[in-house]
């Protein structure tokens, strides 16, 4: 990381609460450019809150969050997008009855520009435009290897598929910073290294900066240059994979503190 | 006879070898398409003016890193135009193309890689290159290695290895020093310089490299073409894999022979749609992959509605009477006659364009007998499949079935050139300018493969009839006998099993044995639709081929089988008695099939040895354990209990 290089993303003492429940406690986390950062910790740690409120989902009670130099604690998930963060769901969100392509081709729908008419007529600039953005998706197939799916309803496919051209859809909004919300819940071995194989590919060769929630502990030390635990909406620890792993706050967390 | 032989197929010196073919098509036809490649979802296309440019900027390249007359060029990937070009550079230069089969493990590649004594690689992707790399440590012999998708290629810094671009790159600059290099080269080509070795996989054995030269594929590719009216105006999909001498054959000779289009798939598995997508008019496929297609549609069919399966059913038995009929030449009656349309319309139609095969004038299937079943369900849909018979030695032609006379038993009569002899042994016997220079580095194999005279042995038990028809029975050596004396021909009864759409692959057994038995793998696609189906749980593959209701399933095809062989006089002694599913599959990374989906009947046989022999005790089971290898090299055990079958002896005549 060069020195004095600002942070892609900065969070700063956000909390979110629901009612009495306080899902993130002041958590602060830095994302530099070009990272893989894996998000792990217990049931209920507020993960999937963190991606929310990164994504513009949920909104912080207190705190700032600054994107690219931006501050937009309160943007609304489309404005977010728009500025280039993309995710993917914990529970895979694709529209079933259409196919893989029309799917992925709905991540990029914040970069088509054109009338409602022209669109309708496929003429002029709406034609050269759609083919432009086509063009773009069917790079994303190809990396991603799904072109024997292209013209599958994404409902018919098997999970590990659907989560891959989730991460496809994502990808066509060609976005700064990826959220991902578990990529490898429910999948198996084999599936789980392409889907890791896929992830590093697209931070090497996209540049895209990767934060990741995952639970299977073997892949966020495989793949991510450093590790935020969080536990009952407090940040833990943050580190390198392998400082992590000796920590004795996050043991605490994972194993239950001894108490003698 | 000899003068049919060495007479007329002299090469002119300006058109006999494949790169002058190349540069003689981008002047006669420069923007006529050569190759279409489909990348990004759209069909990419290169004219032949392209193709001379990219392989003469290939060849440069190559030239610039030293390339001498005679290196072998170990080429593996799927079927990419680049990789075709590289082909040509390579034969440009005087040098030697060695295709290797783009799935063969570290191990198997490595042994081509020495055995060739190859200096450079070209490859398609990160896969390959990682292969390459490894093998590289233990070869180092092998210089370069140019690989053509740069994906997931940025951190790699080994020496000697680069992209294409890079090399086309140096070739750019290569030329600007020596501009007539290429043309040079090109000059000193010879018709009998060896244009390919092409390893053949071997059902037995270490692969022999046979060398075939430009003179042996381009007569033979010639008079194969003139045969059967094959035309520049072609299209063909190229989706087998390059090592294999078929492809070669037709994606590469003849289509550079002849100046006609190939068309390489996006993908491995988007070769169904793609077949759809260009609908081909010559179209060459091993008898595995009709069974794969007659599988698909099967599966489908057993998913329609009741009314749409009655009715294709119906018309399915319709066309197959009436091509039977015609295959053996007996009347057609008048309502059949007039039902056909209607089949066409409804049916037979529909169906074709569905699989692609509306424009096929002719399709070619080799390798290995085809079930005749299978052969006669295709032909009855319209679509014009015919049998050659070939193999790597012969560059591929020796016969073709002729329109209007095909036959189900046969491979047809010898295309011009071609002489066929049944030697004393029943072996068949060829000898025609397609034979090749030898085996690269093995005289010993090469003298095996020779007789007096120039004829060569196929290997093949074989029968010339009366017509000129050559008809084959099995390989030579597997032809075998029973303990009573009765003959029995393995594959024979292995192709009416495969027939079955849940069947994917038999061995049988018998030589010397009192009754025939087979072990059989079961399709895991068809069965595990069809126990969906019947709400029949499984977990595993080895769990589905060990439940009772597969073993009934399976069973019922057994006898089937055994019914139809009663009709054939010479083989009905020889029924399948017992049989048992294997709880894996034949995989050629345990070295059980080939790389093209032989059996290597010994491995197995030597490797399944507690099965065949509790085949002929009395044990209705069997415990086994069974190596097996992953595909990244690493092996594991697999443990199963394996039933065994008694098949119901034939009932009384008379029932059906």
């Amino acid at each position: 990381m060069p020195e004095g290089a600002e942070p892609l993303l900065t969070v700063t003492d956000v909390s979110v609460r629901f009612g009495a429940l306080l899902a993130l406690n002041r958590v602060s986390l830095q994302i530099e450019r070009g990272e893989v950062v894996a998000i792990i910790g217990p049931n209920g740690a507020g993960k999937t809150t963190l991606l929310n409120v990164i994504s513009g989902f949920y909104h912080a009670y207190e705190g700032r969050i600054v994107f690219a130099g931006r501050d937009r604690t309160r943007l609304a998930p489309p404005d977010v997008a728009a500025l280039g963060i993309a995710r993917t769901f914990q529970n895979v969100a694709l529209f079933k009855g259409m196919t893989v392509l029309d799917n992925i081709m709905t991540g990029r729908i914040l970069k088509m520009r054109g009338s409602f008419l022209l669109e309708a007529l496929y003429w002029g600039p709406a034609k050269r435009q759609e083919l432009h953005h086509r063009a773009f998706v069917e790079r994303i197939i190809d990396f991603l290897e799904i072109q024997p799916i292209r013209k599958t309803l994404a409902g018919r496919l098997p999970y590990g598929l659907q989560k891959r051209v989730e991460l496809a859809r994502a990808l066509a909004a060609e976005p700064t910073l990826l959220l991902l919300d578990e990529p490898m819940a429910g999948m198996n071995v084999e599936e789980k290294e392409d889907m890791c194989r896929f992830i590093l590919d697209v931070n090497s060769e996209f540049g895209t900066t990767i934060a990741l929630i995952e639970h299977d502990m073997g892949v966020v030390m495989d793949i991510s240059d450093r590790v935020a635990v969080l536990d009952y909406g407090r940040k833990i620890a943050d580190g390198r994979p392998d400082q992590v792993r000796k920590d004795q706050a996050v043991l605490d967390a994972y194993l239950g503190v001894s108490h003698e | 006879m000899d003068v049919v032989a060495k007479g007329p197929w002299g090469l002119d010196p300006e058109h006999d070898t494949f790169p002058k073919l190349v540069r003689d098509n981008a002047r006669r036809f420069p923007a006529k398409i050569a190759i279409r490649e489909k990348d990004f979802g759209i069909w990419q296309s290169y004219t032949w003016s392209d193709y001379q440019a990219q392989a003469r900027l290939i060849a440069l390249g190559l030239a610039s890193l030293g390339f001498r007359r005679g290196d072998k060029v170990v080429i593996v990937g799927d079927n990419r135009p680049q990789l075709y070009w590289a082909v040509a550079a390579t034969q440009a230069l005087g040098g030697v193309p060695v295709p290797v089969y783009q799935d063969a493990v570290e191990k198997e590649m490595a042994y081509v890689v020495d055995h060739a004594e190859a200096r450079f690689a070209v490859a398609e992707d990160q896969e390959q290159v990682d292969k390459l790399l490894l093998v590289k440590r233990s070869c180092p012999r092998l210089e370069y290695i140019v690989y053509d998708d740069e994906r997931g290629m940025r951190a790699y810094s080994e020496p000697g290895l680069m992209s294409l671009a890079e090399l086309e790159e140096a070739g750019k600059k290569f030329e600007i020093g020596h501009p007539a290099h290429f043309d040079d080269e090109l000059g000193k080509g010879h018709a009998d310089d060896v244009a390919i070795i092409c390893y053949t996989s071997g059902t037995t054995g270490l692969p022999k490299g046979a060398m075939l030269s430009h003179r042996n594929l381009l007569i033979t590719a010639r008079n194969a073409a003139a045969c059967d009216q094959v035309r520049p105006d072609e299209e063909i999909l190229s989706y087998l894999p390059m090592a294999w001498v078929g492809d070669h054959v037709f994606s590469y000779a003849q289509a550079i022979a002849l100046g006609f289009a190939i068309n390489c798939p996006e993908s491995a598995g988007t070769v169904l749609p793609d077949l759809k997508e260009i609908g081909p008019t010559y179209f060459f496929a091993p008898p595995r992959i009709w069974e794969n297609l007659l599988t698909t549609v099967m599966v489908r069919i057993e998913d329609c509605a009741w009314l749409k399966r009655r009715l294709v059913t119906f018309f399915f038995d319709l066309a197959q009477d009436i091509e039977r009929s015609r295959l053996e030449r007996r009347p057609v009656s008048r309502w059949r006659r007039l039902l056909y349309p209607l089949g066409q319309l409804l049916v037979y139609g529909p169906l074709r364009d569905n699989l692609g095969m509306r424009r096929v004038r002719r399709a070619y299937t080799a390798g290995e007998a085809i079930g005749p079943e299978i052969f006669v369900f295709f032909r009855a849909l319209g679509i014009n499949v015919k049998q050659i018979y070939g193999m790597t030695e012969s560059s591929v032609f020796l016969t073709i079935q002729r329109d209007g006379d095909v036959r189900v038993d046969t491979v047809g009569t010898p295309i011009s050139g071609v002489e066929i002899r049944i030697s004393d042994g029943g072996e068949v016997l060829y000898r025609s300018p397609g034979v090749f220079q030898g085996y690269y580095k093995n005289e010993e194999a090469t003298r095996e493969m020779l007789v007096d005279g120039g004829w060569a042995r196929s290997g093949d038990a074989g029968v010339l009839g009366q017509d000129g028809h050559l008809k084959i029975i099995d390989r030579a050596k597997d032809v075998a006998r029973l303990a009573g004396g009765t003959l029995f021909a393995p594959k024979y009864l292995e192709n009416k099993l495969k027939f079955s759409p849940f069947v994917k692959e038999a061995v049988c057994v018998g030589q010397e044995r009192p009754y025939v038995t087979a072990l059989i793998n079961i399709d895991l696609a068809a069965v595990g639709n069809w126990a969906e189906r019947q709400n029949i749980p499984y977990t595993s593959y080895t769990d589905l081929s060990q439940k009772p209701e597969v073993y009934d399933l399976v069973g019922r095809e057994v006898v089937r089988v055994n019914e139809s062989l009663r009709e054939d006089d010479v083989l009905r002694g020889a029924q399948i008695r017992k049989f048992l599913i294997l709880h894996k599959e034949l995989d050629p990374d345990d070295e059980e099939i080939t790389r093209t989906r032989k059996v290597r009947r010994g491995h197995v046989a030597r490797k399944y040895a507690p099965l065949i022999d509790a085949l002929y005790a009395d044990g209705d089971h069997v415990q086994v354990e069974a190596q097996v290898t992953y595909e990244d090299g690493r092996t594991g055990m697999v443990r199963a209990d394996v039933k065994i079958r008694e098949v119901a002896g034939p009932p009384a005549q008379g029932v059906p």
